[in-house]
């Protein structure tokens, strides 16, 4: 039962006096440290955390006060957004033991809504990779197909929603990290607009891409939730100034005569099986009384080396934090300030948080500047520039995810360029900063879920859900 | 070759990371690889087009700036707790200047 929970079912148990809070999220935590020997989704569990947050609705209730729109909601956190008091690993060896001194703005916001947060989800180290394979703590098994990778980086939030070990999760986005597991794992993953939660506490990538977004395996919660954690918020001055409509009452609505724009950039070099549940999907769409219409985003082509140039840019910025002298971690027994920083990052990074710094700070250095950095900067605008003539044109454009359903562990991981360019669908939205999602949408003969990717105009999350909970219910795609 | 073992090392300099004589071998095979596929931006004529920093702002150029008030900070503790080695409220490190 727990499983298959939503947050309205969550809600009328508790007004129901079915179950207490607390009993909710004892059950819960036992049934996702039981569950997580399967998936190793969760790094960590904060039990007491829970059984306060849980009191606290518990109080609440009894009092007759209103205790949030999350209310008793069990859920879990990606391990790169900070939690105060509770370890955050960022899948790392090097933040084995960090206890950050804060919340995060959205892990705020979720608890002030009454959300309970159960433990810590597994990732890619600092969100680098696209199947989980790249943590320092193991890697995810997907739990529709436990020899297959959950996607990444946000794979352990995913497989958890997707397990029922969490009723909703919290991701983050930086190239596809949220979209990409959730199609993977048959959950809905949102990708917000750019800035639409704030990104204190989300521990930096590539900050001009960096996005929270969350996880849930119904279109309506993870419209609940994104309002909840969506905002302005002082402390990321990046944050959008927007007021935040609530997503849930604006939810059910006419699709009938809105335009979608297929691109056909994406539909080059997927999978047969993949393009199949996405051709299916869109004659749901035509069924629904949508309008189809093919158009081209012509930029897609670069996206990929556009993309790796930013985000190796930031990360290797970001990442210079990370030289043994506050983060707890510190390696050798060196006699000098710089052996101290180089054998500290030389041990702590895994293989992939290293290429990424080293292509970073290429094609920052001296000389190769202009051609590649500022390069990537106007290809950006390109890839911007795409999507904004297109939403002239059309309401939401509809793609794959990825080109491939979730693959076998081990199978693509000795290649990185291959598996930097699996990520062609899922960049572009990210450069451009637009809403996007994965609705699931069927599933191959294998049974591997195929994610259905919706895109919309910055700040258009309402018509984006609108056109996927009218998808998800016409298909019974809805998770439980 | 994009990119050689000694400009690798180069790098890796700049980025303050110890690399392994493997790790070295490995990561300019790497790299090279994907710096040959990055090499595809140049075919795109990118002429009079603005470089895009900042993707979304939606707000008036001051917006972000808020009264100068006080705040708690941190504190000292809280932010030397995670810090491999300190002592007397600071950081330490290994020695910087000799006396």
């Amino acid at each position: 039962m727990i499983a298959s929970l939503t947050i309205s079912e969550v809600q009328a148990g508790l007004k129901a006096k079915t179950f207490s809070a607390t009993e909710l999220t004892q059950k819960a935590l036992a049934f996702a440290e039981a569950e997580n020997v399967k998936t190793n989704a969760y790094l960590s569990f904060c039990p007491e955390r829970a059984m306060a947050a849980a009191d606290r609705v518990d109080q609440a209730l009894s009092q007759g006060a209103d205790p949030g729109p999350l209310a008793g909601v069990p859920l879990a956190i990606k391990d790169v957004i900070v939690t105060k008091g509770v370890r955050t690993t960022c899948g790392s060896r090097l933040l084995e033991k960090y206890i950050p001194p804060y919340d995060a703005t959205a892990v705020a916001r979720i608890e002030q809504a009454g959300g309970v947060i159960l433990g810590k989800t597994n990732c890619d180290e600092f969100a680098m990779g696209s199947s989980n394979e790249n943590s320092a703590y193991g890697p995810v098994r997907n739990p529709v197909a436990l020899d297959r990778v959950p996607g990444g980086s946000s794979g352990g939030s995913a497989a958890a929603t997707a397990q029922g070990t969490a009723v909703v999760a919290l991701g983050s986005d930086t190239g596809g990290s949220v979209r990409q597991p959730a199609s993977f794992c048959g959950v809905v993953g949102v990708t917000p607009t750019y800035g639409r939660v704030s990104r204190y506490g989300l521990v930096a990538f590539a900050s001009s891409l960096d996005h929270v977004g969350p996880f849930a395996r119904t279109v309506a919660d993870a419209a609940l939730l994104l309002r909840v954690i969506a905002g302005r918020d002082e402390m990321d001055s990046t944050s959008a100034f927007a007021p935040v409509p609530d997503y849930l009452s604006l939810l059910d609505g006419n699709v009938c005569g809105k335009k979608i724009g297929l691109p056909k950039e994406y539909f080059e070099g997927v999978a047969s099986e993949t393009a199949d549940r996405i051709a299916d999907g869109v004659k749901l769409l035509k069924k629904l009384g949508c309008e189809i219409r093919d158009i081209s985003l012509p930029a897609t082509k670069y996206a990929i080396p556009c993309y790796y140039i930013i985000c190796t840019a930031e990360a290797s910025s970001n990442l210079a934090r990370y030289d043994g002298v506050r983060y707890t971690t510190r390696s050798g027994e060196s006699s000098t300030l710089s052996d101290m920083y180089r054998e500290t990052r030389g041990s702590g990074f895994g293989a992939e948080c290293k290429r990424r710094i080293m292509l970073g700070t290429y094609v920052l250095s001296a000389g190769y500047y202009d051609a590649y950095y500022l390069k990537a900067q106007k290809v950006r605008a390109l890839v911007a520039e795409d999507f904004h003539r297109a939403f002239s044109a059309v309401d939401a454009i509809v793609a794959p995810v990825s080109p491939f359903p979730a693959f076998k562990l081990g199978e693509k991981s000795g290649d990185p360029m291959e598996m930097y360019l699996s990520d062609i669908y899922s960049v572009t939205g990210s450069l451009a900063g637009i809403p996007c999602m994965s609705v699931p949408c069927g599933t191959t003969s294998q049974g591997l879920p195929v994610g259905m990717q919706i895109l919309t105009k910055h700040f258009d999350e309402p018509g984006m859900f609108r056109l996927a909970h009218a998808f998800e219910k016409a298909g019974g795609f809805a998770g439980h | 070759m994009k990119i050689t073992e000694p400009e690798v090392r180069y790098v890796a300099d700049l980025a303050n990371l110890k690399l392994t004589d493997d790790e070295v071998a490995r990561m300019s095979r790497e790299l090279d690889e994907i710096l040959t596929h990055i090499e595809t931006l140049k075919e795109l004529d990118t002429s009079g087009v603005e470089p895009m920093a900042q993707v979304l702002y939606d707000a008036e150029e001051t917006a972000t700036l808020r009264p100068d008030v006080e705040r708690a900070p941190l504190g000292n503790a809280a932010a030397l707790a995670n810090a491999p080695l300190a002592s007397n409220g600071y950081y330490k490190v290994p020695r910087v200047i000799e006396r």
